[in-house]
C-alpha cells in the first residue's frame, strides 16, 4: 500500500510538473551545443539572469490564479527603479540632482509598485474594467513615462545600497537568486497552506462559489494586484542593480516571456489552476533556452524565432504529459 | 440529532422565515408582500413559473440581497447584516441551480471552502484534518465520494452532494435546494429524495424548489405557490390536488393537461424512412453506445429513454456528428452521412436541439430573430454576395415566434435577456425554421416552466403531424407524451421497445432502471 502510494505520488508529481523531462532534454542539448553550458559559472549566470524574470512570474502567477492578469507589470518593472535612481543619483550622472538617501530611493521603488498595484486593482476589480485592455494601457503609460522623463539617457553611478540586490553575492550566489528563491518558496507554501492562498484558487476556479462561501473576494483580488506590482518593482531593482545603471526602456517585452513561462509551467489563463512550482519550471526552461541560444552559433537575428518555436514545442509537450490544459 | 419525530417540532421557531417581504428591481416588481416559513424537520415545496419570483426569494433568504420591505428571520432571530457572510452561512445553506463547486480544488477543500480546518483560528490549512473531517461528513450522511479527487471530475449528482455536504458540515439547520433535480437522472433523483428525508428526520428544514410537480408530492410536507411575485397558495401537500396546484401556478389561463399521459393517435399512414441508424458503436465517457439500430419514419416521434450514462444522449450526439462513432452507419433519407461532420448532417436536412442550451443552443447577445434564423441564413440571403434579406429573415423568425408563443418585446431583443423557457423556445425554433425532414431533440424541456413546456411539446407535435421524423431523447416522462414509439436504452443497448401508447409509468421506470419487466416487454395492458 505505501509503495503504491509512493508510485502514485511520483506519477502525480510527474503530471503536475511536465516540464521537468523537457528541462533535462534541453540541458543535454545545451551540453552538446557548447561545452561551456554545463560549467557552474555559466549556470550561475543563468540563475542570476533568470531571477528577475522569476520574480515577475511569481507576481503574474498570483494574479492568473485569481482569474485576472496584469500586463503593466513590465511597466512597473521598468519605471520604479528608474524613478528611484533618478532621484538619488547626482546630476553629473544624469540624476535629477536631488541626491536623496538611497534608502529613500528603495522605499520609493516599493511605493511605486504599491501605488500602481492599488490603482490597477481598484479599477480592474471594483470599477470592473477589462483587465487586458486596462493593464495594456497602463503598461504603455508607464513605459512612456520612463521615456518622457529621461529620454534616452541612462542613470549611472548608483549608490551601493541601491544596487546591492543585483550585484552582491552570498556564498557565491547572487543575492537576487536567493531572494527570488525565497519568494518562490514562500509563495508555494502560502498557496498550499494558507487560507488566503486556497481562497485564491477558489476565486479563480469559481468566483460565485467563493463569494457565496464568504470569501472576501474583492479584497483578496485587489491585494494580489498590489503584491504583484511590488514584486515587479523589486524585480526591476534587481536588474538595475545587476547592470548598475537604470535605463529607460527596461522591461519592454518582458511580459510575453512572463506569460509564456507561467503557461508552459501549467498555470491556466482561466484561473484557479496551476502551481508555483510549475511556474518555476517554466522560468528555468525559458532561461536555459535563452542561454543556450546565446551560446550557440545561431545568428542573433534568428534567436527570437527559435525562442518562439521552442515555447510552442514546450506547450505541446506539457499538453501531452500534463493533466492541465496549457 | 434526536431520533424522535420531527413533526413534534412545530413549537420551535421556524428555521427560516420571510415576513411580508417585497423586492423591486428597477421597473420590475419581483416580490410583493410574501410571507413564508420553513419549519424544522419539514420539506417545504416552492413552485411557480419562470419569473414568478422564486430566485429572488432565494437571494433574500440566503442573504445575497436585502428586501425593500419586510424582514427575514432565521431560527427565530432577525437575519444578520448582509456583510456578515459567515453568520448567514451558519444558519442557511443553499444548493443553487448554478454549481457552486470549485472544479480545480479537491472534494475535501470544496466541503471546507473558506473554513478553518486546523486548530482554532489558525490561518493555515491542516490538510490531514480537512481530509479526515470531510471523509467523516461523507460517512455520517452516507455519501460515497472520494474526498481527494478534484471536484472537476465529479458528475452533476456528486457535485450536488458536495454542496449538500458543505451545508451539513457547517451545521446549518435550514437548507434550500433550488431545482436540484434539473440535471439529475431518475435514479439520482431517488437517491436525493432519500437524502432529503434523512435530513428532515434530523430536524433540518428544507425549502425545495422544483418545476416537477410530482416531486413536490413525493417529498414535500407543505407547498407554496408564487405567481407574478405574489404568494397565491400555501398549505399541506395532502390538501392540494395537482390540478389545483397547476391552476394556482398558471393563474387565470385555462389549465391544460399538465400531468396525464396523453394518448397518441395510432401510427397508420407513416411515411418513408427518414433516419436509419445501423449497428452504431460509440465510445464516450458520457456513456457508450454498444451497437444500436433504429429507424425513424416520416410522421413518427421516436422517444429514446435512458438514464444518464445509458448512451441515449451519446447516440444523439453521434447521429448529429458531434462525436465520431467507432463503427456503424447513419443514413438520412436513405443516403449515408459522413461520420463526425455536423455541418454535413445539418445540410442533409436534420434539425438539432442540443442538450445544453447555454453552451450550444444560442448566441446570447444576438437578437431573437437572428438566433431563430441562424440555420436558414443562406435561404434568406441574395445573390453571390450573400447579402441578407432582412424582410425575409424577419418573416421566417416571426413565424417561429408565433408558433412557439415566444414572449419577447421585439425580434431584436437579445436572447440572453429572455426567461429560460423562452430561450429554449428560441433553440427549438431555430431547429424548426429550415423545416428539416428529421428533428433530433435532446431533453428539450429541462428547467422550463409548465406553460413553456406545453408550447414546446405542442410545436414538436405539430411538426410530427406535418410529417417530420422526430427523435426525442429525454428522461422526462412528460416529454414522452408526443412520442409514438419508445426505445429504452440501458448500458448502451436498446433494452426494451414500447410500441403502443399509452405507456405504463411503472413498466417504463422499471425498464429504464434496467429491471426485468414483469409480463413481457410490450405492455398491451
Amino acid at each position: 500500500m505505501p509503495r503504491r502510494d509512493a508510485r502514485h505520488l511520483a506519477l502525480k508529481w510527474f503530471r503536475e510538473l511536465p516540464l521537468v523531462p523537457v528541462i533535462v532534454l534541453v540541458m543535454i542539448w545545451g551540453s552538446i551545443v557548447n561545452p561551456v553550458f554545463l560549467t557552474s559559472s555559466n549556470l550561475t549566470d543563468v540563475a542570476t539572469g533568470g531571477a528577475p524574470l522569476g520574480l515577475v512570474v511569481v507576481a503574474e502567477t498570483l494574479i492568473l490564479l485569481t482569474g485576472k492578469f496584469d500586463i503593466s507589470l513590465q511597466g512597473t518593472f521598468g519605471l520604479a527603479p528608474l524613478l528611484g535612481a533618478w532621484l538619488i543619483a547626482p546630476a553629473a550622472s544624469e540624476g535629477l540632482g536631488t541626491q536623496w538617501n538611497p534608502w529613500f530611493g528603495i522605499l520609493l521603488v516599493l511605493a511605486i509598485g504599491l501605488a500602481v498595484g492599488i490603482f490597477n486593482g481598484f479599477l480592474v476589480i471594483k470599477a470592473n474594467f477589462n483587465a487586458f485592455i486596462f493593464t495594456l494601457a497602463m503598461s504603455i503609460l508607464l513605459t512612456g513615462l520612463q521615456l518622457g522623463w529621461l529620454g534616452g539617457r541612462t542613470v549611472y553611478h548608483l549608490p551601493e545600497v541601491y544596487i546591492y540586490l543585483g550585484s552582491e553575492s552570498w556564498f557565491g550566489i547572487s543575492v537576487a537568486v536567493w531572494v527570488a528563491t525565497i519568494v518562490f518558496v514562500i509563495a508555494e507554501l502560502f498557496l498550499r497552506y494558507h487560507r488566503v492562498g486556497r481562497a485564491m484558487y477558489a476565486i479563480g476556479g469559481n468566483l460565485e462559489a467563493a463569494r457565496a462561501a464568504g470569501i472576501k473576494v474583492d479584497r483578496i483580488r485587489i491585494g494580489v494586484f498590489v503584491v504583484a506590482s511590488v514584486l515587479a518593482a523589486v524585480a526591476g531593482l534587481m536588474v538595475a542593480g545587476r547592470v548598475t545603471v537604470a535605463t529607460a526602456g527596461q522591461g519592454s517585452n518582458l511580459i510575453f516571456g512572463v506569460f509564456a513561462a507561467a503557461v508552459i509551467g501549467g498555470v491556466s489563463l482561466d484561473g484557479g489552476r496551476g502551481r508555483m512550482l510549475g511556474a518555476l519550471t517554466g522560468v528555468i526552461l525559458l532561461s536555459l533556452v535563452t542561454n543556450i541560444l546565446t551560446l550557440s552559433s545561431i545568428s542573433s537575428t534568428w534567436i527570437d524565432a527559435v525562442d518562439g518555436a521552442i515555447i510552442l514545442l514546450a506547450l505541446g509537450v506539457a499538453r501531452l504529459i500534463g493533466t492541465e490544459r496549457a | 440529532m434526536e431520533g424522535n419525530s420531527p413533526r413534534g417540532a412545530e413549537h420551535q421557531p421556524p428555521v427560516g422565515e420571510a415576513l411580508d417581504v417585497s423586492k423591486t428591481f428597477g421597473e420590475t416588481r419581483a416580490l410583493l408582500n410574501v410571507s413564508l416559513d420553513v419549519r424544522a424537520g419539514e420539506c417545504h415545496g416552492l413552485v411557480g413559473r419562470n419569473g414568478a419570483g422564486k430566485s429572488t426569494l432565494v437571494t433574500l433568504l440566503t442573504g445575497l440581497a436585502r428586501p425593500d420591505r419586510g424582514s427575514i428571520r432565521l431560527a427565530g432571530a432577525p437575519a444578520p447584516s448582509l456583510a456578515d457572510r459567515g453568520e448567514w452561512l451558519d444558519r442557511v445553506a443553499c444548493v443553487y441551480q448554478r454549481s457552486m463547486v470549485v472544479p480545480p480544488l479537491t472534494v475535501a477543500e470544496n466541503v471546507f471552502l473558506n473554513r478553518p480546518t486546523g486548530d482554532a483560528r489558525s490561518p493555515f490549512v491542516n490538510w490531514r484534518r480537512m481530509r479526515q473531517q470531510a471523509h467523516e461528513v461523507m460517512l455520517e450522511w452516507g455519501f460515497d465520494i472520494d474526498v481527494d479527487q478534484a471536484a472537476g471530475s465529479l458528475t452533476v449528482e456528486q457535485r450536488q452532494i458536495v454542496e449538500i455536504a458543505r451545508a451539513l458540515s457547517i451545521g446549518a439547520r435550514f437548507l434550500i435546494l433550488d431545482e436540484p433535480t434539473a440535471a439529475l437522472e431518475k435514479a439520482a433523483v431517488e437517491r436525493l429524495f432519500a437524502r432529503v428525508r434523512r435530513m428532515r428526520e434530523g430536524g433540518i428544514g428544507v425549502l425545495y424548489i422544483s418545476h416537477h410537480l410530482e416531486e413536490i408530492y413525493d417529498i414535500c410536507d407543505r407547498v407554496s405557490v408564487l405567481r407574478d411575485g405574489e404568494l397565491v397558495l400555501t398549505g399541506a401537500v395532502s390538501d392540494i390536488s395537482q390540478p389545483n396546484l397547476v391552476a394556482a401556478m398558471v393563474g387565470s389561463a385555462p389549465s391544460r393537461r399538465a400531468t396525464e399521459i396523453e394518448a397518441v393517435p395510432n401510427r397508420s399512414g407513416l411515411g418513408e424512412e427518414r433516419l436509419a441508424v445501423t449497428e452504431l458503436k460509440v465510445t464516450s465517457t458520457g456513456g457508450s453506445v454498444e451497437g444500436v439500430s433504429l429507424s425513424v419514419r416520416a410522421g413518427e416521434c421516436v422517444g429514446l429513454v435512458g438514464l444518464d450514462g445509458s448512451g441515449s444522449v451519446t447516440l444523439a450526439d453521434a447521429v448529429i456528428g458531434l462525436i465520431k462513432p467507432q463503427s456503424g452507419t447513419v443514413k438520412v433519407l436513405g443516403r449515408p452521412v459522413p461520420p463526425g461532420k455536423v455541418d454535413a448532417v445539418l445540410h442533409r436536412g436534420v434539425g438539432y436541439v442540443p442538450q445544453d442550451r447555454h453552451a450550444r443552443g444560442f448566441a446570447p447577445q444576438l437578437g431573437v430573430g437572428e438566433n431563430l434564423t441562424l440555420a436558414v441564413l443562406e435561404n434568406v440571403s441574395r445573390g453571390v454576395l450573400g447579402v441578407v434579406n432582412f424582410k425575409a429573415r424577419d418573416r421566417i423568425a416571426q413565424e417561429q415566434v408565433d408558433k412557439l408563443q415566444i414572449v419577447a418585446w421585439s425580434l431584436q431583443q437579445p436572447v440572453s435577456s429572455l426567461s429560460g423557457g423562452n430561450q429554449q423556445k428560441v433553440v427549438v425554433g431555430r431547429a424548426l425554421a429550415p423545416n428539416p425532414s428529421v428533428l433530433i431533440v435532446v431533453n428539450p424541456t429541462v428547467g422550463v416552466d409548465v406553460a413553456s413546456k406545453e408550447a414546446l411539446l405542442d410545436a414538436m407535435r405539430k411538426a410530427r403531424d406535418e410529417g417530420m421524423a422526430v427523435l426525442l431523447v429525454s428522461d422526462d416522462f412528460e416529454d414522452l407524451r408526443i412520442c409514438t414509439r419508445l426505445l429504452v436504452m440501458v448500458r448502451g443497448k436498446v433494452a426494451h421497445q414500447f410500441e403502443q401508447p399509452p405507456w405504463d409509468r411503472q413498466q417504463l421506470i422499471a425498464a429504464v432502471e434496467g429491471l426485468e419487466l414483469v409480463g413481457a416487454g410490450d405492455p398491451q395492458r
